[in-house]
């Protein structure tokens, strides 16, 4: 199945169990179903609650966060992830903070979908990934896609935080495939042991010279850097996947992170204010003593990102960007 | 039309009208004098009770016994208290910056409401929200210009459907219609036939800037591009207004749309505390033109009685609110 099937999947399912659940965004509509046909088959399916809305980002997260109020709970779409920052007032300043600046908990079951990344030619404005920016909002969580993570049910424990939560999806996931029943290919197997964290390894889970954490966008790479570790540097990996970016869970990753001889942070982000940072910072903070060097943070360089396919492809962070950084740590 | 003899006849009927006891001075006075007609003694109370609190909490800050912020709605007090009874309780009323006029008006609890200023044990928001975020029953306010019409547009579209009948009603500014968010709201709002009232509190003045200086075109013409009902009223008469704006209500109940209500009213105190640039005699002019001095002068005796009363009631809690513990945050 794919990751875009998945996801379709995961979204009849929960609007089909659960009544108070809306659905919102632009473009949704059968038979267009949803720039990158998400959301098909659902205004037919479930009219009543699936509505494809104006070109009004803010709004319609506002739309969202009034149903949440009512008891109700909401999905919205952003088309292009990077439109969300017309919605960041409704989301930092309203949903966010109405969880808890009202005195007592309220409860605000919203989800904001962000199909994010590049490497599809699509321009400076349609092919970020905009994460850092919404990172330590106080009552807001930041998840991303990944093909290890089944999405109806972590949307379905997403809502039932009762908490607005942002959903990045990088669009070079969904015609990808899902994995299943731990098998990634010939040389790598998953586990989902840890929870919310997929461990991408060749033969240890719990134990590797390189621990690369790497959210879901930039798994395809992460393990493409780690093949070309294993078969031409003999470094072993193990790729760390988390659906939760922020408030990021630390605790059950400090074991296999304190016997790693290097870990690495990958993400698509351009540089500057990073994900990585955040994260390092925590990492550092816990196991600084037991380190042999500081955490190595990957990701694209400090840019727009071009149009040009040639051109993106050098802003963007690739699997030898990856692969180079940790090599270069572990020779230093 | 609506100072014709038909109308007013009409309205001297109205329920309101009838309650009121029997003052001499209702009865001497010609129930119109001064242009006001004869308020019950529980409309006038809360409106009253309205401006003593405006009126403690600028002199609390005068003292240097109150930090923050706050808006004063002094010489807007009659909007909230008319639209009280054309409120149904399972109807969710959104307020602004400047409202404490309609929390007032609406649940009557001015220890509550100072608590949650003063960040004293007993605040209905336990401190956190303070004057411009307050959250009870179905009423909510939030600190962001135009942020709330788009939760009130989802609120109103959640009603639509479980609670036919009621209406999301969200007061604003004239300064609000600055925001996009609003034109996104009204814009679903229409579309989706949605029970969306927008009490719009046009005072002439946006914190500093005249509304002539910040609006191109009139309001009237903005609801007129997205076919919204319009309804403008100029009378600060709460009897008048109930009378007039009565219809309109029932039609957002029985035929589901959005309106808006545009009222044409005075902001007599400064944006905030002591931050007034406009020139003295303008202020003093509309000082003329208060409702409550002219009430004062057509119904010198009830007007009296009502004052003393509320005067004493906020002098009272605000000393037993000023004399109550901190909250603290455990407590919210």
């Amino acid at each position: 199945m794919r990751v875009s099937q998945n996801l379709n999947q995961a979204l009849h399912d929960l609007l089909d169990n659960d009544p108070s659940l809306y659905l919102l965004g632009e473009d949704i509509a059968d038979p267009y179903g949803g720039a990158f046909k998400i959301t098909k088959g659902l205004t037919t399916r479930f009219p009543g609650r699936v509505f494809t809305t104006p070109l009004s980002e803010g709004g319609v997260v506002g739309i969202a966060a009034g149903l949440a109020l009512a008891g109700q709970s909401a999905i919205v779409e952003i088309m292009f992830g990077d439109f969300v920052t017309l919605a960041f007032d409704q989301i930092v300043n309203f949903a966010s903070k109405s969880v808890s600046m009202y005195g007592r908990r309220v409860s605000m079951p919203v989800v904001v979908r962000c199909p994010v990344g590049g490497g599809r030619g699509y321009g400076p404005t349609h092919s970020q990934s905009l994460q850092k920016h919404f990172i330590g909002v106080p009552g807001l969580s930041l998840y991303e896609m990944s093909p290890f993570h089944d999405n109806g049910p972590l949307l379905r424990e997403i809502l039932m935080r009762g908490e607005p939560a942002m959903f990045f999806e990088d669009k070079s996931l969904y015609g990808r495939r899902m994995f299943t029943d731990g098998v990634v290919d010939k040389m790598f197997s998953y586990d989902l042991t840890i929870p919310g964290v997929a461990r991408v390894f060749a033969e240890q889970a719990d134990a590797a010279d390189c621990v690369l954490i790497a959210p879901g966008g930039i798994v395809q790479k992460a393990m493409k850097a780690a093949r070309s570790l294993l078969l031409e540097e003999e470094i072993s990996s193990v790729v760390i996947v988390p659906s939760c970016l922020y408030p990021f869970p630390l605790e059950p990753l400090l074991p296999i992170l304190r016997q790693a001889e290097v870990i690495c942070i990958a993400e698509e982000s351009t540089a500057g204010g990073t994900w990585g940072t955040e994260v390092a910072q925590q990492i550092h903070q816990e196991l600084w003593d037991a380190m042999q060097r500081p955490v190595v943070l990957v990701n694209s360089d400090s840019s727009v990102i071009p149009a040009s396919e040639h051109l993106e492809k050098q802003v963007l962070i690739q699997h030898t960007t990856i692969r180079e950084a940790i090599v270069e740590a572990l020779r230093a | 039309m609506k100072n014709s003899p038909a109308y007013r006849s009409q309205h001297a009927d109205s329920p309101s009208t009838r309650s009121v006891t029997a003052e001499t001075e209702a009865a001497d006075v010609s129930a119109y004098g001064r242009g006001l007609s004869v308020l019950a003694d529980e409309d006038l109370k809360i409106a009253l009770l309205i401006r003593h609190f405006e009126q403690k909490l600028l002199d609390f800050f005068e003292k240097g016994q109150l930090s923050g912020t706050t808006h004063t709605c002094l010489g807007q007090e009659y909007i909230p208290v008319a639209l009280r009874p054309l409120l149904d309780r399972e109807d969710f009323v959104f307020s602004n910056h400047r409202g404490h006029g309609h929390y007032l008006a609406r649940y009557g609890d001015p220890h509550g409401l100072l608590a949650e200023i003063m960040g004293r044990v007993g605040a209905v928001c336990g401190g956190v929200g303070g004057s411009q975020h307050i959250l009870r029953d179905k009423y909510l306010s939030t600190g962001v210009q135009g942020q709330s019409l788009p939760v009130a547009t989802g609120m109103a579209l959640a009603l639509k459907r479980s609670s036919p009948g009621n209406l999301a009603c969200a007061y604003i500014g004239d300064g609000t219609w600055g925001e996009g968010a609003v034109y996104e709201a009204l814009n679903i709002a229409q579309l989706w036939r949605l029970p969306l009232v927008v009490i719009v509190e046009n005072n002439g003045i946006a914190q500093s800037t005249a509304t002539e200086v910040q609006m191109a075109g009139t309001i009237e013409g903005r609801c007129s591009g997205f076919d919204i009902r319009y309804e403008r009223v100029d009378s600060v008469d709460i009897n008048d207004i109930r009378y007039q704006l009565k219809p309109f209500f029932r039609s957002v109940r029985k035929f589901v749309h959005p309106l808006v209500i545009e009222f044409q009213t005075s902001r007599l105190g400064p944006h905030s505390k002591g931050d007034d640039t406009r020139p003295a005699e303008d202020v003093e002019d509309l000082r003329k033109q208060d409702w409550c001095r002219r009430y004062a002068i057509g119904f010198p005796t009830q007007f009296e009685r009502c004052d003393d009363e509320m005067r004493a009631r906020i002098d009272h809690i605000a000393e037993e609110v000023a004399a109550l513990p901190l909250v603290s945050m455990e407590d919210s």
